[in-house]
Formats: C-alpha cells, sequence, structure tokens
C-alpha cells in the first residue's frame, strides 16, 4: 500500500514538474522576445533614449538581466551582424569569446572588429552602477549595503525613503547605520518645516562626503531661515575642522609614501656609493631592470601572484646584471671616481637603449594586483592600499638589508673591507669577491625598487632617469655610507616636499628642496649623519 | 625576441637601403626626410611615426612611385635633442637635399627647426596637435590647432555634462601654458569665474601625483560638477591615471579629459581603473570608415604585429604625406617653391570620413571627436562636431593674437602674422 501511495504521488509530482517546466518555458519565449525587442532598440537608440530603456530593463524579471547589466557599462555588450544577435563578450582582447545575450549559450571565438559595441558613456554608466548598487539595500554583504546608501546619496530619490527607514530598524552594521541615518537626515534638509531642516543640519555636521557638504552649503548660504542657517553653519565648522585634521594626516601619509619610495630608489645606492664609494649612474637602469622583470613575470602568471614571485626574480636578475658591471668594468677603474662616474653613465645609455631594442620603446603595461587596488581606511584617513603596500614593502627591505650587513659573513667582510681594505684583505678576506658580491646586493636591492615602482609609475626605458637625481639627493643628504642616514633622510625629504606641495606648487615645491639641500651640504658637507673613523678620511 | 627581429632587420634594411641607393642612383629617387627621435625621451612617441612614414613611401613605391620616380627614405635620429633637431634638419636639407620633411614632435623641437627651414627654404610636415600661435610658410601644420581640439572638448563638458568647476593640468613647458591661457581666456568669456577655475603645473616625468589628485578631490567636493582638462604629458600621465585610479576618483564623479593621451599611450596602461575618462582627437581607431580599416590593415602587415594601434598623429602624418603626394603630381616638380604654393587648397580624404584641405593659413580643416577609454585601451566617440572645424593658427581668445591672421595664399597678404587692424606683417618673427 504504502509503494502505491507513494508511487502515485510520485506520478501526480512529476505531472505537475512538467507542468511548471511547460508554462515556465512559453512564459520564458515570451519574455526572451520582449527582451529581445529591448535590446534591439538599445542598439539603435541615442543616450537619452538608451537611459529610458535601461530604467526599463532594470524592472524586467528575467534570469539574464543581471548578466546585461553587468556587462553594458563595461562595453562587453556587442550586436553580431552575422546571425543578427545579441552577444556578450567575455574579455577585451581582439579575439574574445561570446556567448548570447539572451539564452547565455556559448558561441565560440570571434574577432572583435567583426563586432558592433553598444555604446554606453559616463552618464549611462553611474545610472546602471546606480540601480544595481540600490538593489543590494538587503544584500548580505556589508560592502554592497555601503554602496547601496551611497549610491541613495549620490542621488536621493522620495520613492527610496521608505525603504532606507525600514532598513535602518534592522541594520546590524553601526557604521551603516550611521550612514542611513545621515542619508535619512540629507532627505529632510528638503523638509518645508524649518525645525526639521534645523535638525538635519545638526545631524550632519562632521560627514565629509562631498553628496553631503554641498547641500550643506547650499543650505548654509541661501535658506530662508535663520536659525537653520546658524545650524547649518555650526555644522559645517564641524565638518571643515575634521577636515583639515583628515587634510593634515593625508599629507603626513602622502609624505611617507614619497619618503618610501626615495628610500627604496636610494638605499641600493646607499650600499653601493656609500659602502663601496662607487658612484653607479647606471643604479636608476638597474631599477628599470627590475620594472621590466615585473613585466616579464606578469606575461606568463596570474597578476594575483606575480608580484612575490617577480621580487625574488627581480633581484637575482640585477644582481647578476649588476656584478658584470663590477667584474666587466668596475674593478679597473676603482680610486678613480670621475672615470667611473663617465663610464656608468656609458652603461646607463647602454641599458636604455638596449631595452628599447629589445621591448620596444613603448612603455609595457603592468597591471596591479587585486590586494594593492583601492582604497582602505586607516581610522578616519582613506588611504590607498598601493602606497601602503609600498611603505611596507619599503620597511621589509631596509630591515632585511639591515640585518644581512649586521648577522651575516658577508655583511662583517663587506664592512670590514669598507672600514680599511688593506686590513681586510691581510685578515684574509678576498676583498675582490667581497667588491662583487656588495655591487650586486645593492644593485639587487635596486631591482626590487624597480618592482615597487612598477605599481607606481611608467614602466618604460627612461624609468630610471627620473630617479637616478632623487637617489643621490637621499644619500647625500643622509650621509654617505649610512643605512639609517638614508633611512631619516628619504622620510624627510618625502615630507617636506608634500609639506610644500601644496603651498608652493609640484615645480618650486622640487626646487625649494634642492636650495635648502644645496644650503645644508655647505654647513654639513658629510650630511645628517657622517661616518666617523678612519674610513671617513678616504 | 621574435618581436624585436622585424624592427632590427627594418632599421639596418632602412640603412643600408639609404646607403645604397645614395651611392648608386642619386638621381633617379625623390628624397623624403623623417626627423623623428628614435632615441631618448620621445622615442616612445616619435618611433611609430617614422615607421608610418617608411609604411607611406613604401606603398607609394608599389604604386609606382611618384613623377616616375622611386621615393627613397632618409631617417635620421635627433635623440629627443632639440638643439640636435636643427643639426639634422640642417644635414637633411644641405647634405642629403632631401625634397621633404616629415618630423618633430614637441613644439620646442620645432621652434628649434623653423629657423633652418625658412633659410633653406625646406618643407616640414608637422604631423601632432600644437598650441597654435603660428604659421610659417615652410611648415605645414597637419595636426589639430586648439580650437580644433581643445575648445571643442571644453565645449562638449559644459554643454553635454554640466561642468561648473574646472580644473586645468599640465605639465610645466610651452603647449600646456599656451592651451590653459586660451581655455581661461575662453571660460571666462563664457561667464566661469575665477574661484571655479584651478590651474596646476607639474614638472616633466612627474610621478607622485597623491597630493594634486587630492586636491583635485578636493576642489572637486563644492557641489558643483567638477572636470580635469589635462594637458599633461606623455609620460606623466600613467602615474596620474593610477593615482586617479586608487584614490577612487572614477570618470562618474570627476570626468578628466585629456589632449595627450591616445591609443598607444593607453597601450602601456592597465586602462580598467579609467573607463570613462574622456579624450579629444581628431581621429580613433575605433572608428569604423573603410579608409580607416584599410590603414589599420596596412599597419598591422607593415608593423607585423596584430596588437599595435593607430593614433591620431599617425592619420595627421598620412594626411600630409598624401597631401604632398598630391602637391608634386599638380606641378610636377619637387621644388619647394611651387610645392609650398600648390599645397593650399588640397583636398584628401581623412580616415574617418570628411575631407581634409589645407588652408591657407597652413592648417587643415578637420572633424573634432570625443571620445571615452574602454577596457581594451580603445576609445568610443560619445560626441564629435557637426562637419569639420578649419583649424585657427592664432587663437580668438588671446588679447595679443586676437587681430592676427595667416594667409600665404592671397598674394597681397602672403604673410604668417598679418595684423588685420594695422594691416601690416610683421615678417617671420614669432614671438
Amino acid at each position: 500500500m504504502v509503494s502505491r501511495t507513494s508511487f502515485r504521488a510520485g506520478l501526480a509530482g512529476f505531472a505537475l514538474l512538467l507542468l511548471t517546466l511547460f508554462a515556465a518555458s512559453s512564459v520564458r519565449a515570451a519574455d526572451d522576445d520582449a527582451l529581445r525587442t529591448l535590446l534591439t532598440q538599445l542598439r539603435e537608440a541615442d543616450f537619452t533614449e538608451k537611459e529610458a530603456l535601461i530604467e526599463t530593463l532594470v524592472g524586467m524579471d528575467h534570469p539574464r538581466i543581471a548578466a546585461i547589466l553587468g556587462a553594458l557599462p563595461e562595453s562587453r555588450l556587442y550586436y553580431q551582424e552575422e546571425g543578427d544577435r545579441m552577444v556578450i563578450a567575455q574579455s577585451d582582447d581582439t579575439e574574445i569569446a561570446i556567448e548570447d545575450a539572451i539564452t547565455g549559450q556559448p558561441l565560440g571565438q570571434v574577432v572583435k572588429r567583426d563586432l558592433d559595441r553598444i555604446r554606453v558613456n559616463n552618464r549611462l554608466r553611474s545610472l546602471i552602477e546606480d540601480r544595481l548598487a540600490s538593489l543590494g539595500l538587503s544584500s548580505a554583504d556589508p560592502g554592497k549595503r555601503r554602496a547601496a546608501v551611497d549610491a541613495f546619496l549620490r542621488n536621493p530619490k522620495p520613492e527610496s525613503v521608505a525603504r532606507l527607514k525600514a532598513r535602518l530598524e534592522v541594520e546590524p552594521d553601526k557604521k551603516i547605520q550611521e550612514l542611513l541615518a545621515a542619508a535619512l537626515a540629507l532627505v529632510d534638509l528638503a523638509s518645508p518645516e524649518a525645525t526639521v531642516r534645523a535638525g538635519a543640519a545638526k545631524a550632519l555636521g562632521g560627514w565629509t562626503q562631498a553628496e553631503i557638504r554641498g547641500p550643506l552649503l547650499r543650505v548654509a548660504a541661501e535658506d530662508s531661515d535663520v536659525t537653520v542657517r546658524e545650524a547649518a553653519k555650526t555644522a559645517l565648522a564641524k565638518t571643515e575642522f575634521r577636515l583639515q585634521m583628515l587634510g593634515w594626516a593625508e599629507t603626513l601619509f602622502f609624505g611617507l609614501s614619497l619618503g618610501s619610495v626615495l628610500i627604496l630608489a636610494a638605499i641600493g645606492l646607499a650600499v653601493t656609493f656609500g659602502v663601496m664609494g662607487v658612484i653607479n649612474m647606471a643604479h636608476g637602469e638597474l631599477m628599470m631592470l627590475g620594472a621590466y622583470t615585473t613585466w616579464l613575470t606578469q606575461q606568463y602568471l596570474p597578476v594575483n601572484w606575480s608580484l612575490p614571485v617577480a621580487v625574488p626574480l627581480a633581484f637575482l636578475a640585477t644582481a647578476l646584471v649588476g656584478i658584470a658591471i663590477e667584474r666587466g668594468i668596475i674593478r679597473f677603474l676603482y680610486g678613480r671616481p670621475l672615470e667611473t662616474l663617465l663610464a656608468t653613465f656609458g652603461i646607463s645609455l647602454i641599458l636604455q637603449q638596449a631595452v628599447r631594442s629589445i621591448f620596444s620603446p613603448l612603455n609595457r603595461s603592468v597591471a596591479t594586483p587585486d590586494w594593492m587596488s583601492g582604497t582602505i581606511l586607516l581610522g578616519p584617513l582613506e588611504v590607498t592600499l598601493n602606497r601602503l603596500v609600498i611603505i611596507g614593502f619599503c620597511i621589509a627591505v631596509f630591515a632585511l638589508l639591515w640585518l644581512a650587513l649586521q648577522r651575516t659573513r658577508l655583511g662583517l667582510e663587506v664592512r670590514a673591507v669598507a672600514q680599511n681594505r688593506a686590513m681586510a684583505r691581510a685578515m684574509g678576506v678576498r676583498s675582490a669577491r667581497v667588491d662583487a658580491l656588495t655591487f650586486g646586493l645593492g644593485s639587487g636591492i635596486a631591482g626590487v625598487a624597480g618592482v615597487a615602482l612598477s605599481q607606481l609609475t611608467n614602466v618604460g626605458p627612461n624609468l630610471g632617469q627620473n630617479y637616478i637625481v632623487d637617489s643621490f639627493m637621499v644619500v647625500v643628504f643622509g650621509g654617505v655610507g649610512n643605512l639609517w642616514g638614508t633611512l631619516v633622510a628619504g622620510l624627510s625629504l618625502g615630507v617636506a616636499n608634500k609639506v610644500l606641495e601644496p603651498w608652493s606648487g609640484a615645480v618650486l615645491a622640487k626646487i625649494l628642496v634642492l636650495v635648502f639641500l644645496i644650503l645644508f651640504i655647505q654647513k654639513r658637507p658629510r650630511g645628517l649623519f657622517p661616518q666617523r673613523g678612519r674610513a671617513a678620511e678616504v | 625576441m621574435t618581436k624585436t627581429m622585424p624592427k632590427l632587420s627594418h632599421w639596418l634594411l632602412a640603412g643600408a637601403l639609404s646607403l645604397g641607393a645614395t651611392l648608386a642612383h642619386a638621381a633617379d629617387t625623390i628624397k623624403v626626410g623623417v626627423l623623428h627621435s628614435l632615441s631618448g625621451t620621445m622615442a616612445i612617441s616619435e618611433t611609430t611615426l617614422k615607421d608610418t612614414v617608411l609604411m607611406l613611401i613604401d606603398e607609394q613605391n608599389k604604386k609606382g612611385g611618384l613623377l616616375g620616380k622611386k621615393l627613397e627614405a632618409v631617417v635620421v635620429d635627433p635623440a629627443s635633442n632639440w638643439p640636435l633637431f636643427a643639426e639634422k634638419a640642417r644635414e637633411l636639407l644641405q647634405k642629403d637635399k632631401v625634397a621633404v620633411v616629415f618630423g618633430c614632435w614637441t613644439s620646442v623641437s620645432r621652434k628649434s627647426v623653423l629657423p633652418v627651414f625658412e633659410e633653406l627654404n625646406g618643407i616640414l610636415f608637422y604631423p601632432v596637435q600644437y598650441e597654435g600661435e603660428e604659421s610659417s610658410r615652410n611648415v605645414f601644420y597637419t595636426g589639430a590647432a586648439p580650437n580644433q581640439q581643445a575648445i571643442p572638448a571644453v565645449d562638449y563638458l559644459m554643454k553635454d555634462l554640466g561642468v561648473k568647476r574646472w580644473v586645468l593640468a599640465g605639465t610645466d613647458y610651452v603647449y600646456p601654458r599656451t592651451t590653459n591661457k586660451i581655455l581661461e581666456a575662453y571660460l571666462k568669456a563664457k561667464g566661469v569665474k575665477e574661484e571655479d577655475i584651478m590651474i596646476n603645473y607639474t614638472p616633466f616625468g612627474h610621478s607622485d601625483w597623491q597630493s594634486i589628485v587630492a586636491d583635485i578631490k578636493k576642489f572637486g567636493s563644492a557641489g558643483k560638477k567638477t572636470a580635469v582638462v589635462s594637458t599633461i604629458n606623455g609620460d606623466a600621465n600613467v602615474p596620474f591615471y593610477k593615482e586617479l585610479g586608487n584614490q577612487g576618483l572614477s570618470a562618474t564623479d570627476i570626468p578628466v579629459v585629456a589632449f595627450s593621451v591616445g591609443e598607444e599611450e593607453l597601450s602601456g596602461i592597465d586602462t580598467k581603473p579609467l573607463v570613462g575618462h574622456l579624450a579629444a582627437w581628431n581621429y580613433f581607431m575605433s572608428i569604423k570608415d573603410k579608409a580607416n580599416d584599410a590603414f589599420i590593415k596596412e599597419w598591422h602587415a607593415f608593423i607585423k604585429d596584430k596588437k599595435r594601434v593607430t593614433n591620431d598623429p599617425m592619420e595627421a602624418t598620412y594626411i600630409g604625406f598624401n597631401m604632398w603626394v598630391k602637391a608634386v603630381e599638380k606641378t610636377k616638380s619637387t621644388d619647394p617653391n611651387k610645392v609650398i604654393d600648390a599645397m593650399v587648397g588640397i583636398e584628401y580624404p581623412n580616415l574617418t570620413g570628411g575631407m581634409a584641405k589645407m588652408l591657407p593659413n597652413h592648417h587643415l580643416t578637420k572633424p573634432v571627436f570625443i571620445g571615452e577609454i574602454q577596457a581594451d585601451g580603445q576609445f568610443d566617440v560619445v560626441w564629435k562636431t557637426k562637419g569639420l572645424v578649419p583649424g585657427d593658427a592664432w587663437s580668438d581668445y588671446l588679447p595679443g593674437s586676437k587681430d592676427i591672421a595667416a594667409d600665404w595664399a592671397d598674394p597681397k597678404i602672403k604673410c604668417g602674422n598679418y595684423n588685420t587692424v594695422t594691416k601690416k606683417c610683421s615678417g617671420q618673427n614669432y614671438k
């Protein structure tokens, strides 16, 4: 008995399933047609018509809407003449894999020039992003909820107020709660009641976003009621104070970050110039080689993994080039600084032109990994992740170098040779080998610095030239032969530059720093931390 | 390595050819000088133009040459060194006796060769957008004048995007300074207030943009729509755009419209964070047109690399070269005086449709396009001028040049800087 009932139930269930499937597919077909007409219209519409069409698209209930809306702002929605259909491309290369926009069925590889792109402009792009974001208000991901409130702030529509209020009741995240309250206060700022407006203005003090500060500024200037204007002004004073504090913190961070770049660029030079006394004009080109190593690594490895691999590779590659330069040229020129200068300058030109011939004179595009893109909140301060990573990287490189010089056998020998070559040789140190390794070490660090620079600036044949003067500046300012001097000098030059920049402009700031440096060297020719002892006399 | 081989061999071949040709049959060829930097800072932009001229010569020779003679390229390398430009120009005109020169990129290099071309009566085709305020009898400016690039771009931002606050950011040299002076005067004439304009200059190759981008962010948070008009020079752009992306300034917040960033510059950047930023040019690779498709195909075949892009100065070179060919065919001679006189009025189709015409002031009529950067490093045209814009050598928005006009066709004027009020020509001396 039991089996029979269950069988019957199963049969009924199966029939029901078939029925729903059939109904669904016929509904689906109708939906597909509606979507197809809409997309066809989208192809021929101008930007204003597209705006209305996208609004309809957002309101449609079709499983492919999300995919289409995702592809549109990224310009991946195309019309394929052969087959007369709308397609979504998977990537952005010249040859791309496509799928049918409406069915999602893969259609193989095509050449992009044969497709017609559905054009969007900034206004449409922000419209789509806005609509997609506002759908995320009840998402489980706090980031998406935040984006939804931000989307509302940019475009406060009265019909969304009820949804925001409902969300505020249940929102668990404290930060988003506050943002929601601010968003609602922003709506109240347009209320007809003066008391409500004044209350809203008060609540909005301290919010630094342009979307909040802008309306508040307008109220402070134009509101018909005096109390509201006053409330807005007090609130704005609070905002201004916060902005100023943030501004200072930001300048400090910018300075530290520029400083860390300067240190990275200079620290290899501190080894070759400071410890060995070799004026290496090709130092910048060694950084350039490091940056090209990063680019090469990215050709074979996924972007997110390429950097950790590129660091040791760049170190090895440039260290080898450095050793070759030392063994091939510099060792014949020890004690003749002018000739070394000219010879290494020649090497720098050779390396530049070699890169131009091998890789082309065009810049190479080095991608930034996801974990280094965007900003992060450091307390109330929003800082860019790539800069933060580079500050950390700089500290790590400095610490490792310091350990290598203080705690290893090679470090001991390097210091011994630097202090007194003859004595060190008498004690059995093979000074020629130490020279080569020291130069290799300095060059390798330059290569590592190149990996960091590839994330900030152009990877091209001229990369090194832009940094060589700065590197010498830092080493001379810090005191030749002193790693700590390089650290302090790099940081202080970076901060000084950034403090001056908003006040004097970038061009003048650079000149002022140089003038200061020249005057400083007049007073203290050996830099901030002069080396003491006999070595300093050489 | 495979990529470089054709290039190297190319080079050697060109060198050997030119050497062999000069020795063997010097009289049977028409020599074309190519004066673009192949080393140094500007090699990044100028090498491509050298290749473009070589391609055009190649193609012309396949069609049977010119006046029954083969064209022969004489390539020199002024190495991004401005005085060397003048020396190499003299060498091309005096020693090699070239019929025409295609060359220069930066304004300072053009200014450096100008006296040489005027003294030796040579012909120079200059293919890059520039600041205007110049018109020489011996130079044909096939790139855009400010009214063919900067002014339409600002109009677009003002009318279509409703921009009220302006950041004019540029590298500290003559082109950005003059362009920004013109733009500032233009904006003020349109009723923009002093406090809504922020002007910022940075040194060449500036790489630390943190505080400037933060400043722009602050300037843009005053509640009015803000845009950046960028005349930042080639190399400094990558760190600038990277910083914009990192500080989260997307094109929907504060759009940047650039006058020096084209397809070639973008091929060195990861463009994903830049989608939606703008550029104003007279040519974009993405524009679909039969002539453009054919040009791109030919370029890829010549350079043997399907990934190479085309850009605006390449089109300017293409138009200039073909106009010169037409002028020579018309006069049946390469005599500079005859060719210069024949040039005015010559028409040649643009790669993007429409007809470029050489005006009496030695500038061209051009369409102006505004393009938005796409994730693949190409531009999508979002706006274009109705019809063609005639190039204006002397800006109407600067007090000093308002009354100046250039006309090399009118026999009564024949002057590059004719004052229409005093009816006087101040000769070939430019300020």
